[in-house]
C-alpha cells in the first residue's frame, strides 16, 4: 500500500468530519425523530419534507444552497464574520456538508426504531410518575438505541463517501480539507496514480467494513441485554 | 373513594357522554368492545383531556374544563394494569417494579418493595428480563410495578382478557390480596360478567360511549343470564376434600358435595353453571347425578324468558336457571321445597 502524507491527512480529516458530523447530528436528529413519531404538529409534511429533501437533492445543490447561505455574503455567513467565524473552505464547512447530506438517513433509522415502542409503554411510564422528559430519557431513548446506532452508522458511512456538496462549500486542499474521497478524484485525473487511488480505496473499504462489523456487534449486543 | 366524572369526549366518529358519581373501592366498569371502557381509564388517568367537564377523585380535582385544571398523568397518582402487562423490554424485572417507587415522594411510600414481593411471590424472578416471563408472571410483575408506584387509585383495564383460563384464575387471588392487604381500591374493566362477580362491589355499565346503568355483580349476572354462554355462573369457595370413591367430598356449609375434581389440600375456587342444576319437586327414586340437596325456593327472578331460582340451601345459596313453562308446571313459589340434582362432573375448578 502506497500512502502519501497527504493520504494520511486526508484519511484523519475523513474520519474527523465524518465523526464530528455525526455526533453533531444526533441530537437534533433524535430530537426531529421524536417531534414526527410522538407529536401532533400542525404543518408535520412540510417538517417530512424538508428533513427528507437532502436524499433527493443532488450534494452539488445541497453544497450551493449551503455556499449561498454560509458564504461571505450569505444571510448566515454575514453575521457569522462578523462574529469573526469563518466556515466556508475549511474542515467545519465540510462537517456542515455531511451532517446535511447524512441528516435524512439518521432520521429515518432514528424514527423506525421510535416507531417499533408500543405507545402504551409510555403511558405506562407517564401513570408510574414518569413526566414527559423523564419517559423520553427512561423509555424512549434506551428502547430507539437500536436505530440510533444503525442511523448513526449511516451517516458516519454517508459522511465518508460524501463528496458533491463538500468539494463546494470546503474546497479540496490537500491538508486542509481534502477527505479521502477528493484525494481519489485528485489520483484518477492523473494516469500515474492509479496506485495511489487504489490504495486510498482500499482504506475507505476497510473503514466501511469496519463501522459495519462495530454496528453489527452493537445490535448483537443489545439482542443479548434484552433477553437476558 | 368517590369518583365523579361529567365529561365529553370526541374521538373522530365516537363521542362520549359521561355522567358518573360512583363510591366504592372496588368497582367495575363493564360493556362490550367499543363501548368507551378503556377511554374512561385514558380520562381519568390524564393520558386523554376531556373536550370540556371535570372529573374528581374524592374531593380532588383533576380536571376542570371551568376553572382551566388539567393534572398531568404524573401529578394524579393513578396507575394502569393493562390488558398487555406493558412491561419495560429493556428493564429486569426489579428495575421494572421500582420504576414507579422511585418516582413517588417519600412521604408517599407507605407500600415497600419487600412486602409486595413476597405477597405476589416475585422474589425468584426479580433479576430476569421481562422477555423470559410467562404470561401470567408478566402480569403478576405489572401488577406490582403499579402497586409500589403507591397510587391512589388502581386502575385494571382488563388485565386477564390476554390470559387462559388456568391463568386467569391465578391471578385473580392475586389482584384482589394486593387491593386488600394494603387497601388501595381499583377500577376494574372488563366485558367478563365472571372478572365483575369475583373482582368488584359496583359496576358501570358502559354503552356506546354512555353510563348505562349503575348495579352490582350480582345484578348484571342476573340479568345477562339468558343471554350469557354459561348462564349464571355459582362461585363455591371449597377446601380440605376427602376421597369418597374416588370423588372429592366437600363441605359446604352443612351440606356435602361430592365433585370429580378438587385439590387434597387447601382452598380451591368452583364454578357451577345455573343449568347444570336440575329441580324436582319431590325428592327423585334414583339418579346418577351424585348430588341431591333439600332445598327452599329463596327468590325467583326472570331474565329474558329464563327464570332464575334461588336456592337456599342449609343456609349456603345457589341459582338455577329453568324455562318459563318448567316453573309454570313444577308451581315454584318463594319459600317452596324442591330438590336440587348436580351431577359430580358439573362443578368445574378454577384455580
Amino acid at each position: 500500500m502506497n500512502l502519501t502524507p497527504e493520504d494520511i491527512t486526508a484519511i484523519w480529516l475523513s474520519l474527523q468530519v465524518a465523526l464530528t458530523a455525526t455526533v453533531i447530528s444526533l441530537p437534533l436528529g433524535f430530537a426531529t425523530a421524536w417531534l414526527l413519531v410522538f407529536k401532533t404538529l400542525k404543518g408535520k409534511v412540510i417538517l417530512e419534507v424538508l428533513v427528507n429533501l437532502p436524499l433527493t437533492l443532488p450534494p452539488v445543490v445541497i453544497g450551493y444552497f449551503l455556499l449561498l447561505l454560509l458564504g461571505k455574503n450569505g444571510w448566515l455567513g454575514k453575521v457569522l464574520d462578523e462574529a469573526g467565524i469563518q466556515l466556508i473552505f475549511t474542515w467545519k464547512a465540510a462537517v456542515i456538508a455531511s451532517a446535511v447530506v447524512g441528516f435524512p438517513l439518521l432520521v429515518r433509522s432514528i424514527r423506525l426504531g421510535m416507531e417499533s415502542i408500543e405507545r402504551q409503554l409510555l403511558d405506562a411510564s407517564r401513570s408510574l410518575g414518569a413526566s414527559w422528559y423523564d419517559s423520553l430519557l427512561t423509555i424512549i431513548l434506551p428502547l430507539s438505541l437500536r436505530g440510533i446506532f444503525s442511523g448513526s452508522s449511516l451517516m458516519f458511512a454517508r459522511s465518508l463517501g460524501e463528496f458533491g456538496a463538500t468539494i463546494i462549500v470546503a474546497g479540496n486542499m490537500p491538508g486542509k480539507t481534502q477527505t479521502i474521497p477528493l484525494a481519489i478524484y485528485d489520483y484518477t485525473s492523473s494516469p500515474s496514480s492509479t496506485a495511489m487511488a487504489l490504495s486510498l480505496c482500499f482504506v475507505s473499504v476497510v473503514i466501511s467494513v469496519a463501522v459495519l462489523l462495530l454496528h453489527e456487534m452493537l445490535d448483537k449486543q443489545l439482542d443479548r441485554s434484552t433477553a437476558s | 373513594m368517590r369518583i365523579r366524572i361529567k365529561a365529553k369526549k370526541k374521538m373522530g366518529t365516537f363521542s362520549m357522554a359521561l355522567n358518573a358519581d360512583i363510591s366504592g373501592d372496588r368497582i367495575g366498569i363493564f360493556g362490550d368492545s367499543g363501548s368507551g371502557k378503556s377511554t374512561i381509564v385514558n380520562l381519568v388517568s390524564g393520558l386523554l383531556q376531556p373536550d370540556n367537564g371535570e372529573i374528581f377523585l374524592d374531593e380532588k380535582c383533576l380536571f376542570s374544563s371551568q376553572q382551566g385544571i388539567n393534572l398531568s398523568p404524573e401529578q394524579r397518582r393513578i396507575a394502569i394494569v393493562f390488558q398487555q402487562a406493558m412491561l419495560f423490554p429493556h428493564l429486569s424485572v426489579k428495575s421494572n417494579l421500582l420504576y414507579g417507587y422511585k418516582r413517588c415522594r417519600a412521604e408517599h411510600r407507605h407500600i415497600k418493595p419487600d412486602a409486595l414481593i413476597d405477597l405476589l411471590q416475585l422474589m425468584p424472578l426479580l433479576e430476569r428480563g421481562v422477555n423470559r416471563l410467562s404470561g401470567g408472571e408478566k402480569q403478576r410483575v405489572a401488577l406490582g410495578r403499579a402497586v409500589l408506584a403507591n397510587p391512589r387509585l388502581l386502575l385494571m383495564d382488563e388485565p386477564l382478557s390476554a390470559l387462559d383460563d388456568t391463568l386467569r384464575f391465578q391471578i385473580i387471588p392475586y389482584l384482589r390480596s394486593v387491593s386488600e392487604e394494603f387497601n388501595i381500591p381499583y377500577l376494574f374493566i372488563s366485558h367478563s360478567i365472571t372478572e365483575m362477580q369475583l373482582m368488584t362491589d359496583q359496576i358501570l355499565v358502559m354503552n356506546n360511549g354512555e353510563v348505562l346503568e349503575e348495579t352490582t355483580p350480582e345484578q348484571l349476572a342476573r340479568n345477562r343470564m339468558a343471554h350469557s354462554q354459561n348462564g349464571y355462573l355459582n362461585f363455591l369457595r371449597l377446601a380440605d376434600p376427602v376421597d369418597q370413591n374416588g370423588l372429592f367430598s366437600y363441605r359446604w356449609g352443612k351440606n356435602h358435595l361430592l365433585l370429580s375434581t378438587g385439590n387434597i389440600s387447601g382452598e380451591s375456587l368452583f364454578e357451577l353453571s345455573s343449568r347444570e342444576i336440575i329441580l324436582f319437586k319431590k325428592h327423585p327414586e334414583a339418579i346418577s347425578a351424585r348430588n341431591l340437596l333439600e332445598c327452599t325456593v329463596a327468590e325467583l327472578f326472570s331474565s329474558d324468558g329464563r327464570v332464575g331460582v334461588v336456592l337456599s340451601a342449609q343456609g349456603k345459596k345457589m341459582v338455577a336457571e329453568i324455562v318459563r313453562a318448567a316453573a309454570d308446571e313444577l308451581t315454584i313459589t318463594t319459600g317452596s321445597t324442591l330438590f336440587a340434582a348436580i351431577k359430580a362432573s358439573s362443578f368445574r375448578r378454577l384455580n
